[in-house]
């Protein structure tokens, strides 16, 4: 039966794609299938959640390479009759969706945030102009390469149904030789659970003001995130704490945006925030526009003195 | 070693406005997307190790000659140029097949670097798509490249680590913001950058079929409501009696 393949090398994800492609095939009475790459563990996840697993075994795949990924999930594709190719929108993911979208002929959309079936057509909800709008779009033509942003959709849960079947590709030899992986110290903290984020930008004076901003998302119940340059350039808060159109899409309750000046790559981020309060000396920032509460004032003074009066 | 760096033109999005929840893009001036300038950067410092040159592929519309000087100026040695205005309206498909069909006419091309994401779009097919045509191997996300002999050694930086890879030349790299701090051109520089040699290209030209293309379609594009208070509270007192009164604070 004509399917939709679904294929991410991170466990959480493909259980969240499993529930949108459910959602796509329910629509258009398709089967679901999923491909597994020399990940034994992910299988059996998989095939627990219900769905039909192809377990493909080769040496030759490497997630490092790119080129044979998308070899082997277009072989897989064929054999098992997909038009339609989900994939995670994680750094690993968008860089295979363009390189099998070519392979396939397909048409491609990355960083879908939600999806629905309108007769022919897969309407995909997008962030377009840096942010700046939400474009709905849709590929025409049968072969389609869909890649959605991680935790769009909730993962599937556990399942009667499913099984587990080898299949086997053949890949073209890499050229591409994974010399070292070193695991990045992620601060374990993740911004996107978080009730309370405070998110501080390039108006924070140095790295050692950052102590007073921790006690106060502490005292706040949250945690401390930040704008893309302290991370990217400045390097004093982990990449993981980025909110933004390159980093992660936060809904917390309560948003306080210290020093921070309000481009759309960053607020695409935090919009979905229950409550934003703005803290920024400049009057004319763009933050000012799209707060609840906002202040015109020296974040370090008000950080201070929201310090002593939570204390 | 010869550097091809593809950079997008894209309306600044600092100068787009919102009306009625549609972009207002009328008067909007074109620009270079910010991480292609780190694309840029990255080339001209390999160059300036290595020798060679840095050529700057752009496809865009008519104002493309114009918005490219920023780039020359920047360091890239010569620029081809692609002019349409069909092009604001095609996809990453159609749009790596031209830049692909473009580098086949550079004479040794070494290393081919794109910016990880479009400042507009973003989103992050087209170095992919040009790597497969042209059957290259490809590196996304580097945040750090050494060029050895005929390899080249690539940091790729991902969510949750850093993968140290080498791969043979020619070859596709993508590039994030993190890996330089692009340069600020020299009045000179600027000058100079209108007498550096050009290539300007139709996609007629270009001798291509893109009919076999599943083309995306928009059906809308639209700024997301926001309903925000917009209160401007002067005190730190009152910022606090508004948040507990939104049963922030003290729950
Ligand atoms: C493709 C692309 C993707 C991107 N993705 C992201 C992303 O995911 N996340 C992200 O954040 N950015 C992203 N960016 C970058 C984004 O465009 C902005 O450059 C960035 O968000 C600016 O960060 P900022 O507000 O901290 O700094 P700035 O714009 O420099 O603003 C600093 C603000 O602090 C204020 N300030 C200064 N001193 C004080 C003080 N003492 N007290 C109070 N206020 C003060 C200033 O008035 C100013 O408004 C992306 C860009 C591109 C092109």
């Amino acid at each position: 039966m004509a399917g939709i393949l679904i294929y991410s090398d991170k466990d959480n994800l493909a259980l969240e794609l499993l529930t949108v492609a459910r959602l796509i095939a329910d629509a258009r009475g398709l089967e679901v299938k999923v491909a597994c790459i020399n990940n034994a563990s992910q299988s059996n996840l998989l095939s627990a959640a219900g769905v039909r697993v192809y377990k493909i075994e080769n040496p030759a795949v490497i997630p490092a390479d790119v080129a044979t990924v998308a070899a082997a999930l277009k072989e897989a594709s064929g054999q098992l009759d997909c038009s339609i190719v989900l994939l995670s929108s994680n750094r690993r993911g968008r860089e295979l969706a363009g390189r099998l979208a070519q392979m396939l002929g397909a048409g491609c959309l990355t960083d879908i945030s939600a999806v629905k079936v309108e007769g022919e057509q897969i309407h995909c909800q997008r962030n377009a102009l840096g942010g700046a709008t939400v474009a709905t779009q849709y590929i025409d033509g049968d072969k389609q390469v869909l890649v959605i942003v991680p935790r769009a959709f909730t993962p599937a849960s556990a399942q009667d149904g499913g099984s587990i079947v080898e299949l086997a590709v053949e890949v073209l030899p890499s050229r591409v030789k994974l010399l070292e992986f070193r695991a990045k110290d992620s601060s374990s903290v993740d911004i996107e659970e978080a009730p309370v984020l405070v998110v501080v930008g390039q108006g924070l004076n140095s790295q050692e003001d950052l102590a007073s901003v921790e006690s106060l998302a502490k005292k706040l119940g949250g945690e401390v995130a930040c704008s893309k340059p302290l991370a990217t350039d400045k390097k004093w808060l982990p990449e993981d704490r980025v909110v933004g159109l390159s980093g992660k899409k936060c809904q917390p309750d309560l948003a306080v945006l210290l020093g921070i000046s309000g481009q759309v790559q960053f607020t695409v981020g935090i919009r979905d925030a229950q409550v934003m309060v703005a803290v920024n000396s400049d009057e004319n920032a763009y933050i000012h526009q799209i707060a609840d509460y906002s202040m015109v004032a020296d974040l370090h003074q008000v950080v201070k003195e929201l310090n002593d009066a939570l204390a | 070693m010869n550097v091809v760096v593809a950079m997008k033109q894209i309306p600044d999005l600092q100068q787009i406005r919102i009306r009625n929840r549609q972009p207002v893009l009328e008067d909007v001036p074109w620009t270079l997307g910010a991480i292609d300038k780190n694309a840029l950067e990255a080339a001209v410092q390999i160059k300036e190790a290595q020798g060679g040159k840095v050529v700057l592929l752009s496809a865009g519309n008519e104002e493309l000659e114009d918005t490219a000087k920023e780039a020359l100026a920047a360091g890239a040695d010569e620029a081809l140029l692609i002019i349409d205005d069909e092009l604001d309206k095609l996809g990453s498909a159609e749009v790596a097949r031209i830049l692909a069909a473009a580098i086949q006419r550079i004479e040794k091309v070494d290393l081919i670097i794109f910016g990880e994401g479009s400042g507009d779009n973003y989103s992050g097919q087209v170095g992919s798509r040009v790597a497969e045509i042209l059957g290259l191997p490809q590196l996304g996300y580097a945040s750090a490249i050494e060029v050895q002999e005929d390899s080249l050694r690539v940091s790729r930086s991902l969510e949750d680590g850093e993968e140290l890879v080498e791969l043979g030349l020619p070859a596709v790299v993508t590039v994030i913001s993190g890996i330089n701090e692009p340069r600020i051109a020299s009045v000179t520089q600027i000058l100079k950058a209108g007498k550096k040699p050009k290539e300007i290209l139709e996609i007629g030209d270009l001798g291509l079929d893109l009919v076999d293309i599943c083309p995306i379609k928009t059906e809308s594009n639209l700024a997301p409501e926001s309903d925000r208070k917009r209160v401007a509270v002067k005190t730190v007192d009152e910022l606090v009696a508004a948040l507990k009164g939104e049963n922030l604070i003290g729950r």
